[in-house]
């Protein structure tokens, strides 16, 4: 076991980078649909950047900003954000996503909605996926007990 | 040429692999590991699979190593065998 090192040259690097791979993340998930990428890779992005400040500083340091029940909250949330948009398409009489049918309660064309759409998707795929990869990095190094680790 | 490209990167991934098989130190053969997805996310943009790249290095190098160190402080450090 190694215990926690207060390095200071790792925190100030962690500090610049965190918020550059924060971006970039949100980039990627927002630009899923016309380039590489998407939600979950975008996904992976910000869950890493966490797990980047977990390494860096202590778990202690980031639950108090990203709390337990908000990660497991956030788990949930994106896959009903995903069921959501996908069951709102079926109740307004088209297939599971079929998107081009929300023209009907938003003002734009149907091109433009089903782009919209598609980002609704990539947007709960996205928060699903990074609180996951949060939760999984947390029960690895706390041996799912939550307490304070020494990673 | 790059199929010489191809050659150079196939043969460091072949031996990134059986490198990360049998080295003794398991914190080492996490970063082959790591090393082998960076390399194997080249020959995918290589092949034009960009998304498929995308993905190999978000989640083969990015997130497993660090799942794997996070496992490895939880045991021994040196394998048994």
């Amino acid at each position: 076991m190694i215990r926690l090192i207060e390095d200071l040259h790792i925190q100030f690097v962690c500090r610049i980078m965190v918020p550059l791979i924060q971006f970039f993340a949100l980039y990627v998930i927002a630009h899923g649909h016309y380039s590489p990428g998407g939600g979950f890779q975008g996904g992976c992005i910000l869950g890493a950047s966490f797990i980047l400040m977990m390494i860096a500083y202590d778990i202690e340091y980031v639950k108090k900003r990203f709390p337990e029940k908000f990660n497991t909250f956030m788990v949930a949330f994106g896959v009903f954000l995903y069921a959501a948009i996908g069951a709102l398409c079926l109740i307004l009489g088209a297939e599971y996503l079929n998107y081009g049918i929300l023209h009907k309660i938003l003002p734009a064309d149907p091109v433009k909605v089903r782009a919209l759409g598609t980002l609704g998707i990539e947007i709960g795929v996205g928060i699903t996926v990074s609180a996951v990869m949060l939760s999984i990095f947390l029960n690895l190094s706390t041996f799912g007990k939550h307490e304070k680790s020494e990673v | 040429m790059i199929w010489i490209v191809d050659i150079l990167l196939l043969t460091i991934v072949v031996i990134c692999a059986i490198g990360a098989i049998y080295v003794k130190d398991l914190l080492s053969s996490a970063i082959l590991l790591g090393a082998y997805s960076f390399l194997m996310c080249l020959l995918w943009t290589e092949m034009g699979a960009v998304d498929v790249a995308f993905t190999e290095a978000a989640v083969g190098a990015g997130i497993s190593t660090a799942f794997f160190i996070g496992a490895i402080y939880q045991t021994t450090r040196r394998t048994k065998d």
